[in-house]
């Protein structure tokens, strides 16, 4: 395949995840940050939200598991990845945060779990996506072209 | 356009003689603020709670702007911007929480701040920053003109 169509391919993945409402403004936001300076500065955002994510669904998960479920502390969570995952401008993560700190200040622990499911789900196709379009990323430049971007 | 453009260059000429402290306990936050301010010319560092933050003047040093978060662990934003102005610390400082309602905002706002920006800060909340600092610059020199 040649460097065309991996920009092409590049350009119809990323436009797809605005679409789909994977990402919303805020993720370019971030690729107007990168600049020759910091050029590897959306991987690396990414990558740290990738973390993150993973410590704080786990923290959740282990807060829901208590007996009694302390609520302030799983709303404490929640409050920090919807803090994380609107930086980053992943938007449907974001938007299961709102729903499931509505379910903390209700203290429903079906809400809460079933939110904390979904999370899960929503997370796991972020990160596929994401992966593939930084795959198809390194593919342009290892063919020395540049990368396509949204404006 | 001619006098927004000069605008613009003034803010940007100003930018490069400012310092700014990100106070923000998440890392993907204060990496994403430091590199606004970076890009805008705009000299800072980061501190991850409000006591680092308190400790950081305590020990001489001084900012133009300083980003505060509310939520922190050890010292909030609340907390550290009561503590901040107590000492007589007269820097800019700006709200920047992903806490929306009014109430929240009202009582942040009353700790000390000049201005709340909800999150994410993007350039054009940065501007606006700005746009702030060198109105209170240009008011502070007249100011001095009349005396």
């Amino acid at each position: 395949m040649d460097v065309i169509q991996w920009q092409r391919q590049h350009r119809d993945h990323q436009a797809s995840m605005f679409r789909e409402g994977f990402l919303d403004d805020q993720f370019i936001q971030l690729q107007k940050l990168q600049d020759e300076t910091s050029p590897d500065f959306v991987i690396e955002v990414i990558t740290m939200f990738f973390a993150d994510s993973e410590n704080l669904i786990n923290n959740m998960k282990q807060a829901l598991e208590q007996t009694p479920v302390d609520f302030r502390q799983v709303d404490a969570h929640v409050h920090q990845y919807k803090g994380s995952s609107a930086s980053v401008g992943a938007a449907r993560v974001k938007n299961v945060c709102v729903t499931f700190r509505n379910f903390c200040d209700a203290q429903n622990l079906e809400g809460c779990a079933r939110c904390l499911q979904q999370l899960q789900h929503e997370y796991s196709l972020l990160k596929s996506n994401l992966q593939h379009l930084f795959g198809l990323q390194q593919q342009i430049q290892a063919a020395g072209g540049s990368i396509p971007t949204i404006e | 356009m001619e006098a927004k453009n000069k605008k613009l260059l003034v803010s940007q000429d100003l930018a490069t003689h400012l310092t700014a402290l990100v106070v923000d306990d998440n890392m993907i936050s204060r990496k994403i603020h430091e590199k606004l301010l970076k890009n805008a010319g705009i000299r800072n560092q980061g501190v991850g709670n409000g006591k680092e933050a308190v400790d950081i003047h305590f020990y001489g040093q001084s900012f133009d702007l300083i980003l505060m978060d509310m939520d922190m662990p050890i010292m909030n934003g609340i907390q550290a911007t009561k503590k901040l102005r107590s000492m007589g610390i007269c820097s800019m400082i700006v709200g920047v929480s992903s806490r929306s309602m009014e109430s929240e905002i009202q009582q942040f706002m009353e700790a000390g701040l000049d201005d709340y920006q909800l999150k994410p800060l993007t350039k054009t909340k940065l501007s606006s920053i700005l746009d702030k600092i060198n109105s209170n610059l240009t008011y502070k020199s007249k100011s001095n003109h009349v005396i």
